[in-house]
């Protein structure tokens, strides 16, 4: 689906909004008002808001913690991020957890994270599974760094959801960091997407920079999900330009790779296609700057009126005593799941594990190859010859 | 009321509850083709269907993980661990994603987490452990260790119903071993409630699991040979523990010995005795004591592992001492 001029915009405003709000968050790290750490996504703006962008209302995520873009787009406001960074009691987990640590299951459908890495996507996988067993088909979107995808609950979750095809979409922003880890001390494959064809399903590459790319390839994968063809995973190349927090100056990162991503910052490539493709006039982008400088300063002054919590707060909330009502919501007839009716949805044709044995051929046939994410053919055929070469040498 | 064995009456509770609510549904490894590798969900497959009973991959993460997603959508999944020594293998998510989320983000989440815990049938050290210490420990989980067949049908069904996170803990040495009369129809036996299973007045075992047929067995020949008779209270949940039938007891007859099948050290019983010396100090009239398994892996060998867990004469002796105190 083409975007039409109106949310071009709203992409550049929601990068803008990211990217001023982390600002924002950094001036009041340094007033020494943020209780614990913060998270840049400078750079990495493009993924949090496109990959969200192309989800619907009905859609769920899961953010990262540098993921801030997606819970704006998601509908939480600035003053929310700020409060939950500055520990405050108007936050949304008032006070008793910080960063992107939040989330909402009624209306905006974000699951808050944890800090263990990876254990979002089993969990997302069950969102998914669990959405399409009440007969709805909603999509289940989630992040995971280069380094996260190193865990073995990364492997689990991935591998879970392509057998079940789940409705999920995985999208991993190899940033070339994990703290101070370089990818090639993450992993000994070329391309994180290869892993895809290691659960069979769909890798898919992308610029992370290029917002219109990122969005077009996370609206596939959402399209394929929602028709019932199972996950994708994306890579989506970038570079995180700060340090693993602000307390780390990142001086493990030599200068040119700096510079070189400098250079290849989402916000400005954008502005410069919006100018080129005439989607904007320089007026109009002074008024989106003006509007979010405005919204900024209403959002921190909300944000700053809101008290500390109460210390007796902290007592409070472990269990749920009937505080929350808990309703699963069918859109389609609870009867076609209660025996001896329920007979097994379309998805489950042929599907039933009982009869998995007769979907087995008898005799496996060789596959042609017909999907290798991240080959270069040129580079194979070059291979070839030099093997060739190498016979007749001898 | 039929009679049913321990692992029937759970079987029976959960068949029961997925009849009752769409919402149950069920995840694990060889649940359904197989019916689960004590057969506790045989027959769930053909009846309830593939949508509702998902066989899983290897994958206890993705277990818990995906059970933890279906469950913030308002459906109950009740997770299977085929030896519950493997939720080792989950314990990021069930102590971090799933304990701490009602707390941090208000997002209940009520699944069930269930298997076969427990020693004396020569499993080795990685088919009998007994693991509800760790998860006493955390915050935000409840634990269900039942002895019994009606009630563990009627804790099951408690725990599918209630909005938190249930850790439920079969004994798999009870599985067919124990055998009682079951009630038919819907009766749930509310978590955080401990039974007096015998009434006595010389002291009072406390103790859960397999070991309240070992502490039954001890306080009838303690009754029979020494004249002794102790009060034994099944405490059926660990978390939230049930700390008034303890001290209500306690009060009767102001001796206690805590019995589990856990190993010593931060054992149970070490945090009933603080409970104890904190909120009953008064009326002790002798030291708490505990019969508890060695602080060591569970042994593979049958004299080993003999050696290694309470038996009756263990708790005896240690009645005895107590009564003499």
């Amino acid at each position: 689906m083409e975007l039409t001029k109106q949310q071009h915009l709203e992409l550049y405003y929601w990068m803008q909004l990211n990217r001023k709000l982390e600002d924002l968050l950094t001036n009041l790290f340094r007033q020494n008002k943020i209780v614990g750490g913060l998270y840049s996504s400078l750079g990495q703006e493009a993924i949090s808001v496109a990959t969200t962008y192309a989800l619907e209302k009905r859609d769920w995520i899961a953010p990262m913690i540098r993921n801030l873009g997606a819970v704006l787009v998601k509908g939480y406001q600035p003053r929310d991020l700020i409060m939950q960074y500055t520990a405050k009691a108007g936050s949304p987990t008032g006070g008793k957890d910080g960063t992107a640590h939040f989330g909402d299951l009624k209306q905006k459908r974000v699951i808050s994270p944890i800090s263990m890495l990876g254990d979002l996507i089993p969990v997302m996988t069950g969102i998914g599974l669990g959405a399409r067993y009440l007969g709805r088909e909603e999509v289940a979107l989630t992040w995971i760094g280069e380094g996260g995808s190193s865990t073995g609950v990364f492997h689990e979750g991935l591998n879970f959801a392509a057998v079940r095809k789940a409705p999920l979409v995985l999208v991993l922003e190899n940033n070339l960091w994990a703290y101070s880890t370089p990818i090639y001390l993450q992993t000994a494959a070329k391309h994180f997407a290869d892993r895809a064809k290691g659960y069979g399903i769909p890798g898919v590459i992308v610029d992370g920079n290029d917002v219109l790319e990122v969005y077009r390839v996370t609206q596939e994968a959402v399209a394929r999900a929602r028709r019932g063809d199972g996950p994708t995973l994306i890579e989506a190349k970038t570079f995180r330009r700060k340090g693993h927090a602000q307390h780390d100056p990142a001086k493990y990162v030599p200068q040119w790779m700096l510079k070189e991503w400098e250079a290849k910052d989402p916000i400005l490539r954008y502005e410069k296609h919006l100018t080129e493709k005439k989607l904007w006039t320089e007026k109009g982008k002074q008024e989106i700057l003006a509007r979010i400088d405005t919204e900024l300063k209403q959002e921190l002054a909300a944000a700053e009126a809101s008290p500390l919590p109460q210390p007796e707060v902290a007592a409070q909330g472990v269990y749920c005593d009937g505080c929350h009502e808990i309703r699963a919501e069918w859109k389609r007839s609870p009867d076609e799941v209660k025996p001896p009716r329920n007979i097994p949805s379309k998805w489950f044709k042929g599907r039933d594990p009982a009869l998995a044995v007769a979907a087995i051929p008898p005799v496996a046939k060789p596959e042609k190859e017909t999907v290798m994410v991240g080959a270069n053919p040129r580079r194979e055929k070059k291979q070839r010859k030099q093997t060739k070469q190498e016979r007749q040498r001898k | 009321m039929p009679t049913l064995t321990y692992l029937q009456a759970i079987g029976r509770g959960l068949w029961e509850e997925m009849e009752r609510d769409p919402a149950v549904v069920m995840l694990g490894e060889d649940i359904g083709v197989y019916g689960g590798a004590f057969k506790v969900t045989e027959g769930f497959l053909s009846h309830f269907g593939p949508e509702r009973v998902l066989d899983t991959p290897i994958s206890e993460n993705a277990i818990v993980g995906a059970a933890i997603g279906m469950s913030y959508l308002g459906l109950r999944p009740v997770a299977e661990f085929q030896f519950i020594d493997f939720i080792a293998c989950a314990f990021n998510q069930i102590t971090n994603f799933v304990a701490k989320s009602h707390y941090r983000w208000g997002a209940p989440v009520p699944l069930v987490l269930r298997g076969p815990c427990g020693g004396g049938v020569h499993g080795g050290p990685f088919h009998s452990q007994n693991p509800e210490m760790y998860f006493v420990h955390t915050p935000g989980l409840k634990v269900v260790c039942p002895a019994g067949a009606a009630d563990a049908k009627g804790l099951i069904k408690a725990a599918i119903r209630d909005p938190n996170p249930v850790l439920f803990f079969e004994h798999k040495f009870l599985y067919r071993r124990i055998k009682e009369e079951v009630p038919d129809g819907d009766v749930v036996v509310p978590l955080g409630q401990a039974a007096v299973k015998r009434e006595g007045k010389h002291l009072t075992m406390v103790t859960y699991a397999a070991m309240l047929y070992t502490c039954l067995e001890a306080a009838e020949k303690l009754s029979q040979q020494d004249g002794l008779e102790c009060e034994v209270i099944d405490l059926r949940t660990l978390l939230p523990l049930d700390k008034e039938t303890i001290l209500g007891s306690l009060k009767r007859t102001n001796k206690l010995l805590v019995v589990h099948e856990d190993t010593r050290t931060g054992g149970l019983a070490g945090e009933i005795a603080a409970v104890i010396m904190e909120e009953a100090f008064e009326e002790l009239d002798a030291p708490v004591m505990r019969v508890t398994s060695l602080d060591t892996p569970v042994p593979y060998s049958p004299p080993l592992e003999e050696y290694f867990l309470p038996n009756a004469e263990k708790v005896m002796k240690a009645a005895r001492d107590l009564a003499r105190y």
